[in-house]
């Protein structure tokens, strides 16, 4: 594999040269990709731009391909409108994981979304970024710097842990996706880059062990619930982070431990449809409606 | 990219589009074997509608994924799918494409999809080799000479083309070899002439990085 990066080291670097962890993500990419930072931030503006979509998509009610779920995002801004005395969770919450079910389900009807790291965790980061935008005022071009930091993320937990049901379990994918967005959400809200690396390790901490059992084998249940559940993890950890709350453990260990969770859950609990929820009797019920007639 | 999974959506995909390359023409017929994962729920995943979309040479995140079955129709592309056990070594999302193109090329291509929509080209017609398509990426079929590998990276260099990696695949000592560069820049179409004109090179195929 690639060399492992380190957050605490970009940190300390952004904190050294005093500037956000985006501005510095960004001179980052620069280099890398040998690109002007304008292009970098455009092309991030377009992926954004794909992210509102997949979120009206949704919102739209639709149908997934396996036909295990469909309509919640609706259902839930309905919901929201038609009786918002009853929220519990205040307004933001509500709308972070509205948009998180909305992009869930335009992904299991094979809509068009932006893999955020996976396609299976692709509504968290849309979610909480949307939220923010809303709530805190943020343009396109600020929210396009919060991509970057996300990206920024996902790329050191891909060298040190993995993003990949498959590999890691949901902990690698809807984790990943939340530990992103928090990372994202506190530069975005004018945290300091220790903050944002906070956040990322308070977010993981939070959602380690999380195994991917998914029924039939599709991104449909338990994937889309949980972008709504990892959008909130996500804004709980930012939340704590801008307080000035820290995690005992240092991000780029907690990365760790990630990966060596993720390697030592059986094999059942990592996409295989063998485990977890895929293997309740009702999950088994719905395999075998589905794919019973391709099974040997 | 359009959903549900990237490893099961576009992962296929990009399997279609380097496969597609590696024909070197428009497909007109494809068996294609799923082993693993990719076998038991190819239908629920859209992976079937995708590795087509791929053939079709479509990106992924081309909105008629899920028609692409239609449009393989109209193209003339016949497709068939079929389980296909790999062995246990095999990846659990692992697709053996048999093409056979329109001017009669016929090609066996077997890769990976190995999450994250990234894909891992394990054999081409027999060739065990690996690469990734992450970088643009040569496939080199020659006979194995003395000399033959200099050449074609000496055209390569002349044209301020840095080789990121390469590897040589022959199945024995002075017979049909296939090399393996991946570039850090793209190969125009004159270079791709100068290296098959080489009486050492067979046939050249080239695919974009992505
Ligand atoms: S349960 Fe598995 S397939 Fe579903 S979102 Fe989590 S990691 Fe992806």
């Amino acid at each position: 594999m690639t060399e492992k990066l380190s957050l605490q080291y970009w940190i300390a670097q952004a904190e050294e040269k005093n500037t956000t962890f985006a501005n510095y993500c960004i001179q980052n990419q620069v280099e890398a990709l040998e690109l002007p930072a304008q292009e970098i931030l455009e092309r991030m503006e377009s992926m954004l731009a794909v992210m509102r979509e997949a979120v009206q998509i949704g919102l739209q009610g639709v149908r997934s391909v396996g036909g295990l779920v469909g309509g919640d995002a609706r259902k839930l801004d309905e919901y929201l409108k038609s009786k918002p005395e009853k929220v519990i969770g205040g307004t933001s919450l509500s709308k972070a994981i509205t948009m998180a079910l909305a992009v869930g389900e335009a992904n299991a009807s094979m809509g068009r979304i932006v893999a955020a790291p996976t396609a299976g965790a692709s509504g968290v980061l849309p979610s909480v970024l949307f939220t923010i935008a809303e709530s805190h005022h943020l343009t396109e071009r600020e929210l396009a710097k919060g991509l970057v930091v996300a990206g920024a993320i996902g790329m050191v937990i891909a060298s040190r842990a993995s993003l990949s049901g498959a590999a890691g379990g949901c902990q690698a994918e809807c984790g990943s996706a939340a530990a992103m967005a928090a990372g994202a959400a506190v530069d975005l809200c004018s945290g300091t880059p220790s903050q944002v690396g906070e956040a990322v390790a308070m977010v993981l901490k939070n959602m380690l062990g999380l195994v991917c059992d998914p029924v039939a084998g599709l991104v449909e249940v338990p994937c889309v619930k949980r972008n709504a559940g990892a959008a909130a993890q996500a804004i709980v950890a930012a939340e704590m982070a801008l307080a000035g709350i820290k995690s005992a453990i240092p991000v780029d260990e907690v990365i760790d431990a990630m990966g060596t969770v993720g390697g030592s859950l059986p094999k059942n609990l990592r996409e295989t449809a063998l485990g977890g929820l895929a293997a309740t009797p009702t999950g088994r019920a719905w395999a075998k409606k589905l794919f019973g007639h391709i099974e040997e | 990219m359009i959903g549900p999974s990237s490893s099961h959506t576009a992962g296929a995909v990009r399997l279609g589009n380097v496969a597609l390359s590696i024909l070197g023409e428009p497909v007109q017929e494809a068996s294609i074997g799923l082993h693993g994962s990719f076998a038991q729920t190819y239908q629920g995943h859209g992976s079937d509608l995708a590795l087509v979309a791929g053939l079709l040479g479509w990106s992924t995140d081309d909105a008629r994924i899920p028609s692409s079955f239609d449009h393989a129709r109209e193209a003339g592309l016949t497709v068939t799918f079929h389980k296909e056990n790999l062995g246990e070594l095999a990846h659990p999302n692992t697709v053996r494409f048999r093409l056979k193109g329109r001017q009669g090329v016929a090609s066996v291509i077997t890769g990976s999809s190995i999450g994250g929509g990234r894909v891992l080209v394990t054999e081409v017609d027999d060739f065990p080799l690996e690469f990734t398509g992450d970088f643009a990426t040569l496939l080199v079929m020659h006979h194995d000479r003395p000399g033959a590998i200099t050449l074609v990276t000496g055209i390569l260099s002349s044209q301020g083309i840095n080789i990121a990696q390469m590897r040589v695949s022959r199945k024995q000592k002075g017979a049909l070899a296939l090399m393996v560069l991946e570039t850090d820049q793209p190969v125009g179409d004159g270079t791709i002439r100068a290296i098959s004109s080489l009486p050492q090179v067979e046939a050249v195929r080239r695919i974009q990085a992505m």
